[in-house]
């Protein structure tokens, strides 16, 4: 078993009488792709959020272990997260930038690296050389992965322009351009059909397989998360009711009954024993 | 393609529901016009106001009105006016070439103006005042256009650039050159001040709070009697001289040392090449800084701030930059427009001043250089074109930017160059960009 590059302790938000997600503890190990599910609205962007620092936790402790160093994200604004402890994320609804072409896009991402190399703009106006040469790896990366998505012959239309499952591929590669440790996908295979999902599934594999990127992801679409993920956690009302691997999940009953509902019998037998 | 295929199908004739929505239209001109225009008060021949009737002329601006609507109803239907499906392809191909080739054009036309019109003053001081509001068109437009940051009081900046000159000027004896970087840096210095509170507030409330910005410095010039003369302005700035050459008559000057006849029309001509190199000194860093990890950020800033705090950009920074960008160049143009009045006083920096240069902005197509150099032209050259209809001036004007805006609702130019390429430079259509909530 490998180490935890993710815990998370205790973590509880509040939106003023709404107990979000309470007390919750689990850990993404390094290398695994583990998954995030749950019923809607039992808490798993919010945990996201919390994680990539759109939200500040109400209590508990985020702890990233990077490969030098150790970070405490609840401390940290949201871009210091992606910036220093690598953290990079997905959304639920497509966030690209539907009127900069996909190079520009991809570019972007890499936007830290390449501002050191242009000197904070001075070297870069003035057309150092230094800077030109940051530029064209900054390129072929982006070539690199545009490749990897099927979309290289596509790299100078407008984002906007490109259907829906290219966008959710074009945003994780683009997350994927500021060489994140962790990677963060809310729901990735929303929207898509059953080709473009297994794309998403073999690139997903891909990342794990040949970078250095562990990946938490969110998903509602139990194929890719049983076909794909090392780990399961399972959030119902903010509460992590189950957690393990995926044929262990599968089966736990307190899983099933969150997602299918129990037998009415059941629910009479509860009901006798708190005396209604 | 299907909004292609209805776009192509002759639109359906209904006569019923063109005859209602031009009743509708008749009725809100009636509306509008029959006091506007159908009761006129006249000083009679003893002093007194008597009143006068012109319900003639309401009639017909309603006839005119329900004829025009009725015939765009019958021929476009409920479709937005689409005026430019009626334009021979000829027209469209040349307003292609124009994209392409324009620029130089215009650039030509430019250097050229004090050769064609030496001997015309008014066209030389128009061309200045032309290529002033280029300048600070390009200007607003890093922060509108590429950051998408909607700021209605720029013309804060132009003033700090102007009183930051005229008071160095007058009180340490600065000369233009020195005055002009430090017109710059003290507007750059003011965009930062600006920027950091205003960093939060998005969309609606940027709007506000920077116009209420643009007011107070205003203001403050306005009232401050004893550091900015108040009202009365500051006289007396030091005029520019060619590299330590001042154009004056006789000994040591301009004409003199080049062996020329005295004459005023070499300082406009200085005059004008200089606003011109200073407006070419701003598009040329502007295109490098959009080519440059920071123009993309801002870029990437006017589409979703959101997906730029999750790549790691800091947002907060990238902002106060356009910030310091667009009113360092505006500080710049400031001490340009004080060093050839000679005289400025806060009368010139009024509100109407940030809403033309925006308006510029606007007509010209966010974040196009080319469309913005055209928009100025247009509009200060069309303002003074339109000078000999008098008091309808404003009407023809107002007109004229509904009939632009009708016709190409992104502005002149309307699509976005991508500032890096694989194969090919594509452009993109300003249909799928985003005009930033600040």
């Amino acid at each position: 078993m490998s180490t935890p590059i993710l815990e998370i302790e205790h973590l509880a938000m509040r939106f003023g009488g709404l107990l979000a997600v309470q007390d919750l503890s689990f850990a993404a190990r390094r290398g695994e792709i583990t998954a995030l599910i749950g019923p809607n609205g039992a808490g798993k962007t919010t945990v996201f959020n919390c994680i990539t620092g759109f939200y500040k936790p109400t209590a508990g402790m985020i702890r990233l272990i990077g490969d030098h160093k150790t970070m405490l994200l609840e401390r940290l604004p949201d871009f210091r997260i992606a910036k220093l402890a690598k953290v990079a994320r997905t959304f639920q609804n497509i966030r690209l930038f539907p009127g900069m072409s996909l190079l520009e896009n991809l570019l972007v991402a890499q936007h830290n690296p390449l501002m050191l190399a242009s000197g904070f703009t001075f070297f870069g106006l003035i057309g150092l050389r230094g800077f030109t040469a940051a530029e064209q790896a900054a390129i072929e990366k982006a070539r690199y992965w545009l490749d990897r998505i099927g979309l290289l012959a596509r790299a100078d239309d407008p984002a906007g322009d490109l259907p829906y499952g290219a966008q959710r591929r074009l945003e994780i590669v683009r997350a994927m351009c500021t060489e994140p440790v962790l990677l963060c996908l809310d729901e990735p295979a929303a929207g898509l059909n059953a080709r473009e999902s297994a794309e998403l599934d073999e690139l997903l594999l891909f990342i794990r397989r040949e970078h250095a990127t562990s990946i938490l992801l969110i998903e509602h679409d139990m194929a890719v998360v049983m076909k794909i993920c090392d780990h399961i956690v399972v959030l119902d009302y903010g509460v992590k009711i189950s957690e393990g691997t995926p044929a262990y999940v599968r089966n736990d009953p307190k899983v099933v009954a969150a997602y299918l509902g129990v037998e009415e019998d059941e629910v009479e037998e509860a009901e006798a024993q708190v005396g209604l | 393609m299907s909004q292609e295929a209805e776009l192509q199908k002759p639109p359906r004739v209904d006569v019923v529901a063109a005859l209602k929505s031009a009743l509708l239209a008749a009725l809100l001109a009636f509306g509008l016009f029959a006091l506007l225009v159908g009761v006129r008060t006249d000083q009679g021949p003893t002093g007194a106001l008597v009143i006068s009737q012109r319900f003639e002329d309401v009639a017909w601006l309603v006839a005119v009105v329900f004829a025009g609507s009725f015939l765009r109803a019958l021929t476009f239907g409920d479709r937005p006016l689409d005026l430019a499906r009626y334009l021979p392809a000829g027209v469209k191909a040349a307003g292609e070439r124009l994209d392409r080739f324009g620029g130089f054009a215009l650039l030509g036309f430019a250097l050229a103006v004090p050769i064609i019109f030496y001997h015309n003053r008014y066209i030389l001081d128009l061309g200045i005042l032309v290529l002033t509001y280029v300048m600070l068109g390009w200007g607003l437009n890093i922060v509108v256009g590429l950051a998408g940051l909607l700021d209605l009081g720029y013309v804060a900046f132009y003033a700090v650039g102007a009183y930051a000159y005229a008071l160095l000027a007058q009180n340490f004896g600065f000369s233009f050159w020195i005055g002009l970087p430090l017109a710059g840096i003290m507007a750059a210095f003011w965009g930062v001040l600006l920027g950091f509170p205003v960093l939060r507030l998005r969309g609606d409330y940027l709007a506000i709070v920077t116009l209420a910005f643009g007011e107070m410095i205003r203001l403050v010039l306005l009232n401050w009697q004893s550091f900015t003369g108040g009202p009365n302005g500051i006289s007396g700035i030091p005029r520019p001289s060619f590299f330590g050459l001042p154009f004056i008559e006789g000994e040591g000057g301009f004409a003199e040392a080049f062996g020329l006849e005295f004459t005023p029309t070499h300082r406009i001509v200085f005059l004008f090449y200089l606003i011109l190199a200073l407006a070419l000194v701003t598009n040329w860093v502007t295109i490098r800084l959009r080519r440059l990890p920071i123009g993309r950020a801002w870029e990437a800033l006017r589409e979703d701030e959101i997906a730029c705090r999750s790549l790691g950009i800091n947002t907060t920074n990238t902002k106060l930059t356009a910030f310091a960008m667009g009113a360092m160049f505006g500080g710049f143009a400031g001490a340009f427009f004080a060093t050839r009045q000679g005289f400025i006083s806060p009368e010139s920096f009024v509100f109407m001043e940030s809403a033309l240069i925006l308006a510029i902005v606007v007509l010209g197509g966010m974040g196009s250089q080319l469309g913005v150099a055209v928009a100025a032209l247009v509009m200060i050259g069309g303002f003074e074109l339109f000078r000999e209809f008098q008091q309808y001036r404003m009407l023809v004007f107002g007109t004229a930017m509904v009939a632009i805006m009708i016709w190409r609702p992104r502005g002149l130019v309307g699509t976005r160059a991508p500032s890096v390429y694989l194969t090919e430079r594509k452009a993109i259509s300003s249909s799928l960009t985003r005009e930033g909530r600040g």
